[in-house]
């Protein structure tokens, strides 16, 4: 059985001036799957990020969270949301539990449901005991972890991530990997994961090749493969791109 | 989890009186979840606390206290009697402490929006209206406090109002206080970098502060240059002035809180359509 839409996005274009940022994409993502959109800079990953989240204004296409238009149901749409940004987005004189419970405030949680979502939340990823740390005094790696938790107290459907892992350690790399894929599988959320690291992609997963505001390929890694007849996703990503570097 | 990912967390659906309770109970939890955040920070933040005080001391104990010998002050509504100058400043004074105020969360607005998270609060579920007026309200209380311990301070240096006054003051200053945010807003959703807001300082606090009722009355301003009183005359800053000068005695000034209003609400609508996506200044700039 098919599971339901999370994202769908029309005949979506964007021009800064006269310079087109995204002409015509079009794709779905559905619950339960893990995309990874792979693109080089520049592609147009992240004002196709601005313009889901609502941060820009969609002038020509439509895009729909859980059915919800971003443009006519903008409150509706954002509540189905959970976001990542690249650039940490967290308050660095506040503890981890007064960075949650700003969210929670901001998606009209009361006290006691709010306290359990996020015990919930960052037992899952061993954060609990930090609770009560300032953000400042933090890794990368555990900033990351608790901006992930921040993103999913409010259950969203669809989970956005840009560049989630620059900047961060290897360990701490592969740990968010695997926490975000456990997530899609087991949780069946759906999630959109920009990135330009190759190996971050796992074998099931969806694969979009972004590139100078064109789709270049939409499909699992298989399809994506035997479409440009490689056998690696980095054979496929060059071939694909014309050699740009991710 | 044991919910389906998006699912509801709130009331099931078709109970329409109590999904608008829901709703309220959102917008209000929100509002406070934003104002409850700038107090913890500004009180945590000793040096901004410290430095939103010095400033208006500096001037009331150094200037004003340099300047009484070289001006006269004829009795002027709402005084009764001659004053010394430190008394005719004391409402400028708290006018420069919300407009300071202002520009400061403005400034912060502009720091957030470079550092990122002011992308957190534009992607939560309510609209941007009421985000930003949660951000002004939360502006204002902030510097309702430093008014009134800046008050206390005044009030040992034997600058007294009538108790009632101080009472008075309080929804004079809520409004003089989300006027200048307002302002501070607006200006914010034209700011592109952080770096631009020296011109801030130049270009709007100075002119605004100087050419306004807040340290000399019209009618002396008058005497040197009727240009000058006409600019402090219209300037909404002035208005603010008198607005808080004649509730700290008492007095209720009309012109003044219909002047403060309607620019609130011309600020403020500005500074909305600045931070819409589709039609402000964030498609310029590129996002929040």
């Amino acid at each position: 059985m098919k599971q339901p839409i999370a994202l769908s996005i029309e005949d979506l274009s964007f021009s800064y001036g006269g310079k087109k940022a995204l002409d015509r994409v079009s794709f779905e993502i559905r619950s339960g799957e893990c995309t990874l959109l792979l693109g080089p800079n520049g592609a147009g990953k992240s004002t196709l990020f601005s313009l889901i989240t609502r941060l820009y204004d969609t002038r020509e296409g439509r895009i729909e969270l859980c059915g919800f238009d971003i443009k006519q149901q903008t409150s509706k749409a954002l509540a189905k949301l959970g976001v990542v940004f690249q650039q940490t987005t967290l308050d660095m004189d506040l503890s981890v539990m007064q960075n949650l419970r700003y969210h929670t405030a901001l998606h009209g949680m009361g006290r006691k449901q709010a306290m359990q979502r996020i015990q919930q939340e960052l037992e899952r990823l061993n954060m609990f005991d930090r609770r009560f740390e300032r953000i400042r005094q933090l890794n990368g790696g555990h900033r990351r972890r608790v901006e992930i938790a921040r993103a999913l107290l409010h259950k969203p459907a669809l989970l956005l991530l840009d560049e989630p892992t620059v900047g961060l350690d290897v360990p701490s790399r592969l740990a968010i990997v695997e926490y975000v894929h456990q997530l899609a599988s087991e949780e069946k959320l759906a999630v959109l994961w920009a990135s330009h690291l190759i190996d971050e992609v796992y074998p099931d997963d969806h694969l979009i090749v972004l590139h100078k505001g064109r789709i270049k390929a939409n499909g699992t890694v298989d399809e994506v493969l035997k479409t440009t007849n490689t056998s690696m996703v980095k054979d496929a990503f060059y071939t694909l791109t014309q050699g740009e570097q991710a | 989890m044991t919910n389906q990912p998006g699912a509801d967390l709130h009331l099931p659906e078709g109970r329409r009186a109590g999904q608008f309770c829901v709703n309220i109970l959102h917008y209000w939890r929100a509002m406070w979840g934003i104002i409850g955040r700038e107090l913890w920070r500004f009180v945590t933040q000793r040096e901004r606390f410290i430095s939103a005080l010095v400033r208006p001391l500096v001037w009331l104990f150094v200037f004003a206290a340099g300047f009484r010998a070289a001006l006269g002050l004829a009795i002027t509504p709402p005084y009764e009697t001659y004053i010394l100058y430190e008394v005719y400043i004391t409402p400028g004074l708290i006018g420069m402490i919300q407009l300071f105020n202002g520009m400061q969360s403005s400034l912060s607005m502009v720091y957030d929006r470079e550092m990122g998270s002011m992308r957190i609060l534009m992607v939560c579920p309510l609209p941007r209206w009421f985000l930003l007026l949660s951000k002004l309200l939360a502006g204002t209380g902030v510097s309702i406090l430093q008014v009134y311990v800046f008050l206390a301070i005044a009030w040992f240096y034997d600058i007294h109002a009538p108790w009632q006054g101080y009472l008075w003051v309080l929804p004079t200053l809520m409004l003089s206080g989300l006027m200048l945010g307002a302002l501070g807003l607006l200006l914010s959703s034209f700011i592109k970098q952080l770096e631009n807001f020296a011109g801030v300082m130049n270009f709007v606090i100075f002119p605004m502060f100087f050419m306004s009722t807040a340290l000399y009355p019209l009618w002396k301003m008058k005497e040197s240059s009727v240009l000058l009183s006409k600019l402090a005359q219209y300037n909404p800053f002035s208005q603010a002035v008198e607005l808080i000068r004649f509730a700290l005695y008492g007095q209720f000034n009309q012109h003044a809180f219909v002047y403060t209003s309607v620019a609130f609400l011309v600020f403020m609508t500005a500074a909305i359509i600045g931070y819409n996506p589709s039609k402000g200044m964030m498609m310029r700039k590129g996002g929040a």
